[in-house]
């Protein structure tokens, strides 16, 4: 694997062995007081990101200070990105200062594949922690390790992924990688909110969330921005709470073994009630920490990829 | 100047070769072996077996001169132009400054007749800074020297429907006509691509189909109701074409034009996410590619124009949302429209005499252009080998951009030979000045 920029595509073999990978170093790193390993030492990764983010930018530094790679952090504020410098000139200027790996956040929708692009010559890999509204593979990565753990598999459970699938890169990440491993995927959302064609994926579609809760093993809340709140895509926060909200009653209809996900950060009250989110259903937290053994696990397939695993 | 004499030429690829007689800008005898007949002092051209067409005319080019003359001059456009068997092209008012005024496209014409490959005609613009918010002086652009005949505000939407109701009402005194590019505002915020399956998937912010048709609809129902003439820019749409078949059933006078990167690509495209085929309006589906086809042949389209539109290399090569839409045309265009209409059977040469030539030139009221290759006509004339191909390079193309979809790609038909006016614009497909 040279880059990691989509889940579409992506065969079920790799995603399998970064699952198992990532397995095997939470395993590894259980209990251990000092959280090291020398897989990457010597090998520098760039974190770029051009939108503001907490949880993916640490998750994806603190990945490779786990594995013992030099992580440098460069954000569009403090950098020659806010002199007006381009993408390309940024990517390659990081290429030449010695970067083995680029980690990419951006608001344009397919920057991590022009990324690629421009670095085929210097054999820089590129990982795309979120472009745009298209893809957010370590986030379906982390999501599908954390559903494995909770449910045992993934095939043939059945996932309700919730809210505004239109803008939402975690959707399609997830839809492509969850179907792919055998999982039945459902879309949950007002029809304003679902992308033209969403027909087409491999998925179901629905608009009654109450009806796809009770036969669900895990459901998936999406964060609804605050733009599209005033966007007219729906009539009000609290219509909106009311249809597509998971509330306590909602989850009193999922079966008692089913997970709550949310790949954060949440909105509570509106998207999930602050105490389904803090309750024994919900994996957000271990969601979080599986992130960090994921992203070990694709920096460790990106880079040190021919050699055996940990 | 010397009278020519053209060899062995055949007009529209129809019958057996024949000479034609070029003397003072005029056709002035066609037959077989006029060369024989002509005094000495007549050049001969040997120019056997192309097929000859009246030089084209292209409604819709961006020459970027003035404002953005790093990416194309009129002096290049032109180049470009003739080599692409142009003799007349209209240049689109979105320059800056914006050709809203007399001064601009005066400039543009003289610009253009000073270059002398191809005659420049300005588009004016219909509102003052295509603000779409109050009329630009039409009466005075049109009785300008530059005489201009076509006015749009390309690349905006004249959107608001009271002032698209007055251009069209004002124009009728004129004798121009509004070119629309029909795209309603509020429905395409920040689209990047065609909406539809691929761009949904990509995730790349789409550009529905009804916002194109949306304003074809009102607009020919507005310019039925004014009296006046409409022409609508780049259809891109099957539903646009419904549109138009209908309207002008109905007796509208509405034409409208067709680009070669609607006829030969659709949104699978979008796959690479390389910008240079970002355009607007985007690619479509490979539905529309056929329906656009059908349209053009039917003529429900009236006439192919290129929207040409030269961009530097660091407005295309970049992500996709921050690269400028549009693409080069005018030396593809030709080769496109043999690809896609006459090879598979949809257009023969005299429909590509219509569709490249006639039509565009009776849409923008050009009397000397769009012609038959007959005694007494002008000489705006295009040789064409029908059987040779050539590899598109962005880099060997006359413009000082580069940014064709085409790289790469093996396209048939190659233009040998231009006449403006009875000279030479092109021989042997090189520039001739």
């Amino acid at each position: 694997m040279k880059h990691l920029l989509a889940t579409e595509g992506l065969d079920v073999g790799t995603a399998t062995t970064i699952l198992d990978t990532a397995e095997r170093l939470k395993a590894t790193l259980l209990g251990r007081e000092v959280k090291k390993l020398p897989t990457l030492r010597g090998r520098t990764v760039i974190t770029m990101f051009y939108e503001n983010s907490t949880r993916t930018r640490v998750s994806f530094e603190i990945a490779g200070k786990w594995m013992s790679a030099d992580v440098v952090n460069v954000s569009s504020g403090g950098s020659s990105v806010g002199k007006g410098e381009s993408l390309r000139d940024t990517a390659l200027t990081l290429a030449a200062a010695g970067a083995d790996c680029v980690i990419v956040r951006h608001p344009a929708s397919g920057a991590a594949h022009r990324l690629a692009g421009w670095l085929a010559e210097a054999g820089t890999s590129v990982v795309n922690a979120g472009d745009g509204t298209h893809e957010h593979p370590t986030q379906a990565l982390l999501d599908a390790a954390t559903l494995r753990e909770r449910l045992s598999t993934v095939d043939g459970r059945k996932v309700v992924i919730v809210g505004d699938v239109l803008h939402s890169r975690v959707a399609r990440s997830n839809v492509h990688l969850l179907s792919a491993l055998g999982a039945e995927v459902v879309l949950v959302a007002p029809p304003t909110l679902l992308p033209a064609g969403v027909r087409s994926w491999p998925a179901t579609v629905s608009h009654d969330l109450d009806a796809e809760l009770p036969t669900a093993d895990a459901v998936m809340m999406l964060r609804v921005q605050a733009e599209r709140m005033h966007g007219g895509f729906f009539p009000s926060a609290r219509e909106y709470s009311i249809h597509y909200g998971l509330n306590e009653k909602r989850l009193g209809l999922l079966p008692e073994h089913a997970a709550v996900l949310h790949p954060g950060p949440m909105l509570r009250g509106m998207e999930i009630a602050s105490r389904v989110a803090d309750s024994p259903s919900s994996v957000i937290t271990e969601q979080v920490r599986n992130g960090v053994h994921v992203r070990m696990a694709v920096l460790y397939h990106l880079l040190a990829g021919e050699e055996e695993a940990a | 100047m010397k009278p020519l004499v053209l060899k062995g030429i055949r007009p529209y690829g129809e019958g057996e070769p024949v000479d034609v007689l070029v003397r003072d800008g005029v056709i002035e005898a066609v037959g077989s072996e006029i060369g024989s007949t002509v005094e000495g002092d007549a050049e001969a051209v040997d120019v056997r077996g192309m097929i000859a067409l009246p030089g084209f005319v292209d409604l819709h080019t961006h020459l970027r001169e003035p404002g953005r003359e790093d990416t194309e001059t009129i002096e290049t456009g032109s180049v470009a132009a003739a080599l692409g068997g142009y003799t007349a092209v209209f240049a689109m008012a979105n320059t800056d400054p914006v050709a809203d005024n007399a001064v601009i496209v005066e400039h543009v014409w003289r610009r253009g007749q000073e270059v002398g490959l191809v005659d420049v005609h300005p588009v004016g613009a219909v509102t003052v800074g295509l603000e779409g918010k109050r009329l630009a002086e039409l009466g005075t652009m049109a009785r300008s020297a530059a005489n201009v005949r076509v006015f749009s505000d390309d690349g905006h939407c004249v959107d608001d429907p009271l002032i698209m109701r007055r251009a069209l009402e004002y124009s009728t005194a004129l004798d121009v006509v509004i070119a629309q590019h029909a795209e309603e505002p509020r429905l395409t915020v920040g689209a990047q691509a065609h909406e539809g399956e691929q761009a949904a998937r990509l995730g790349l912010a789409g550009w529905p189909a009804v916002a194109e048709e949306s304003i074809v609809a009102r607009d020919c129902l507005l310019a039925a109701a004014a009296g006046a003439r409409l022409h609508v820019c780049h259809v891109s749409t099957s539903g646009t074409a419904d549109i138009l078949r209908w309207a002008k059933a109905r007796g509208t006078d509405v034409s409208a034009e067709v680009c070669p990167h609607h006829l030969l690509l659709d949104d699978a495209r979008l796959a690479t996410f390389d910008p240079v085929n970002k355009v607007n309006p985007p690619l479509r589906e490979s539905d529309d590619v056929a329906a656009l086809r059908q349209a053009l042949a039917d003529g429900t389209v009236d006439c192919v124009a290129t929207d040409h539109a030269p961009h530097a290399p660091q407005d295309k090569d970049c992500e996709w949302s921050a690269a400028r839409p549009g693409m080069l045309g005018l030396q593809t265009a030709l080769s496109i429209v043999v690809e896609t209409m006459v090879r598979p059977g949809l257009l023969d040469w005299r429909g590509v005499a219509r569709v490249m030539s006639e039509r565009p030139a009776e849409i923008a009221g050009l009397p000397d252009q769009g012609r038959p290759i007959a005694v007494g006509e002008p000489a705006n004339l295009v040789l064409v080998d029908p059987d040779t191909t050539w590899t598109v390079r962005g880099a060997e193309l006359a413009s000082l951009a580069d940014n064709t979809p085409y790289e790469g790609m093996e396209l048939p038909a190659v233009i040998d030979t231009v006449l403006l006016r009875g000279e030479i614009t092109v021989r042997e497909g090189k520039v001739n000045r």
